[in-house]
């Protein structure tokens, strides 16, 4: 077991260097000289040749390069462009407002999305499975965006139930006021997409010969579908939300954008706005990690779910 | 004489059994959900290329209403006239010309060229579907949109999946160092996620315009389509057909794209489909966000940004007719994509 997790975090070392030289060759080649973009409007040589000198893009892409590979390792990755913050200070303040949305976000879609996966995958073929099929495809097909505006408008702007946007500082009123209408746009917007693939997870399961033992066997409806369907079905499901959750943190930012949420997203957007390379950076090394991280983790959780599962 | 003709008659009837495509259109034509989804997306196309031609909408961004002019079925805005009414002389007093003005003769002649007339005319109380900030047709507005959206759709999920094939094939047909070097390639690009990724590059490039958001999207969304289009290749490479023409003397190059190429393209075809949908998505997220396509283009992520702020003084048209436009194009072509698969792989279900 410690010997597997060793071997797999020796593993990620050359997708990590990947990840370094992909993301060090976008803003060292492909995003030109940063100095003309700090500098702005009015500059002489003198000041750029003093912003190249203080970034350090005078110097040749070896050492650059190797400075950034020492930043990776370090967690410094030095201070914003836009506001002179430190980076990683930067991240540890935003990361607690996205988590105060996300983690209830992810724990009731997913459990509402397994539940009504579960019904309409047992009522396979009926009328109601084919309008919660139909109903998840027309929903899917609209834009987040539409989403998020329409609720706020009405929710929000027009019946007064929530707050339009907003932060606090104590986290009961964060949970409790701010973040209640982007959790419910969050939940309605992954339901649809997700209980359609649970559906498809159920499905497989359903029809296989363990099923009609446990039935043959004289088990009941409910202990067959909660017991058996579900432990097995719930391999891919576990695979699913995991992958959703490096993507989560980064992909919430419209929420994070809509609502004012001071969060990991929110700042993406805002760096991707000022060309402030260094948060960019920092933030896609980090997740990059993150994802590895997780996806070890889904590996040992298979594990723990399927005992079948090797781990080679 | 007869009898001969009889049996040629038999070979060409045997010759003719029906192919994959043939079999494939065949049950593709008993769906009658993917024969109407397929037939809101051919709309669509036809819509796109009306549009693409200048034979619709080419007139889109000419001030033909009121400002938000209400859509004709709910009869002119009474109250709204007070609002819109300023803003209209305001444009008018600019036509009186300033001799300070260094610009004056440059304006003179692009209001001569475009604008004279339309504000000179009387601008419809009603539109169609209603107007916009600026008077101009909602309903037009949104064709062009559809152009926009649907074409960076297309365009990008063919250059992904062109990228994806001849990664994929390279890394299945070969395997050894190739292989490995393609999925430290992947798994390089698949450990960002994808949004951010995109906006990383969008950050870098600092520039707007269709032909960005196109590179964008298809540099970053191969990685899906590369991984079936590989173990396709992988379980290919091995099969008799591939032997045979190994025996015969075909090079590598055409073992790849003539022989096995034609085997796996309906497993590219449906995830073309697939990232047409997924490519519409972010376009229209990424222009909404301003990093998309360019200020004068028209496509359906930066109508629903101005809908943002239109909603709020209750003007909702741009924000219904982007929405619906995108919504049955989307629905159209998830219904299509899936009895495509449905279709080409009977064995699935």
């Amino acid at each position: 077991m410690l010997a597997y997790v060793v071997r797999r975090l020796w593993q990620t070392v050359p997708t990590l260097l990947g990840v370094v030289l992909l993301v060090f060759f976008l803003f060292t080649w492909v995003g030109g000289d940063p100095a003309y973009l700090l500098a702005g409007k009015i500059s002489n040589p003198e000041q750029i040749e003093n912003i190249r000198r203080q970034l350090g893009v005078d110097r040749p892409y070896y050492v650059q390069l190797w400075i950034f590979i020492q930043q990776v390792a370090t967690g410094d990755f030095g201070e914003s462009w836009a506001t002179n913050e430190k980076v990683s200070a930067i991240f540890a303040t935003r990361l607690g407002p996205s988590l105060t949305v996300l983690v209830p976000l992810l724990v009731i879609d997913t459990l509402l999305a397994i539940a009504a996966a579960m019904l309409v995958a047992y009522m396979r073929g009926s009328l109601t499975d084919r309008m919660v099929m139909i109903g998840c495809t027309v929903g899917q097909s609209i834009s987040i965006l539409v989403y998020i505006i329409v609720f706020q408008y009405v929710l929000a702007y027009q019946l007064g139930w929530f707050p339009v946007q907003g932060w606090g500082s104590g986290l009961a009123e964060n949970l409790f006021r701010f973040s209640l209408l982007p959790i419910i746009v969050g939940v309605i917007v992954s339901l649809a997409p997700d209980t359609r693939l649970y559906r498809t997870f159920f499905l497989d399961e359903i029809n296989q010969d363990y099923v009609r033992t446990a039935r043959a066997k004289g088990m009941s409806e409910t202990r067959v579908m909660w017991v058996h369907v579900l432990r097995n079905a719930s391999i891919p499901i576990i695979t699913n939300v995991m992958i959703q959750l490096p993507g989560l943190l980064a992909g919430a930012f419209l929420i994070e954008r809509f609502f004012s949420i001071p969060g990991v997203g929110r700042e993406v957007i805002l760096a991707v706005e000022r060309s402030d390379f260094p948060v960019i950076k920092a933030v896609t090394i980090y997740v990059a990690i993150a994802t590895m991280i997780i996806n070890l983790i889904a590996d040992l959780l298979y594990r723990a779910v399927d005992p079948r599962v090797q781990l080679k | 004489m007869t009898q001969a003709a009889a049996a040629v008659a038999i070979g060409v009837q045997r010759a003719e059994s029906p192919g994959l495509w043939t079999l494939a259109w065949r049950r593709f034509c008993r769906d009658r959900v993917g024969l109407a989804s397929f037939l809101i997306v051919v709309f669509f196309f036809g819509l796109m290329t009306a549009s693409g031609l200048h034979l619709v909408a080419a007139d889109w961004s000419k001030e033909v209403g009121d400002n938000y002019a209400p859509p004709t079925f709910m009869g002119p805005a009474v109250p709204d006239r007070s609002l819109a009414a300023p803003q209209s002389t305001g444009a008018g007093s600019a036509d009186v010309s300033n001799p300070f003005d260094p610009l004056a003769g440059v304006l003179a002649e692009i209001r001569a060229e475009s604008g004279a007339a339309s504000i000179a005319e009387a601008t419809a109380p009603t539109l169609v579907f209603g107007a916009d900030k600026w008077g101009r047709d909602v309903l037009k507005k949104t064709i062009k949109g559809t152009e926009t959206s649907m074409f960076v759709g297309l365009v990008a999920a063919f250059l992904a999946a062109f990228l994806a094939t001849v990664f994929g094939a390279l890394a299945g047909y070969y395997g050894g160092w190739i292989d490995d070097f393609f999925n430290w390639f992947y798994s390089v690009f698949t450990s960002i996620p994808y949004l951010l990724l995109i906006l990383a590059i969008a950050a870098v490039l600092n520039q707007k315009g269709t032909l960005t958001v196109i590179l964008i999207l298809g540099l970053t969304g191969w990685t899906g389509i590369f991984r079936l289009v590989r173990a396709e290749y992988l379980k290919h490479k091995v099969r008799e057909y591939i032997q045979a023409a190994d025996a015969i003397g075909a090079s590598h190059a055409r073992r790849m794209f003539v022989h096995i190429l034609p085997n796996v393209s309906h497993v590219i075809l449906v995830q073309l489909s697939l990232h047409v949908v997924l490519f519409i998505k972010s376009e229209v997220v990424l222009s909404f966000l301003g990093f998309g396509v360019g200020v004068d283009t028209v496509s359906w992520g930066s109508m629903l940004n101005e809908a943002q702020s239109e909603l709020i003084l209750g003007y909702w048209w741009q924000l219904v007719a982007a929405t619906v436009a995108m919504a049955l194009l989307v629905t159209g072509f998830s219904l299509f994509t899936d009895a495509l698969r449905d279709a080409l792989d009977p064995k699935l279900k």
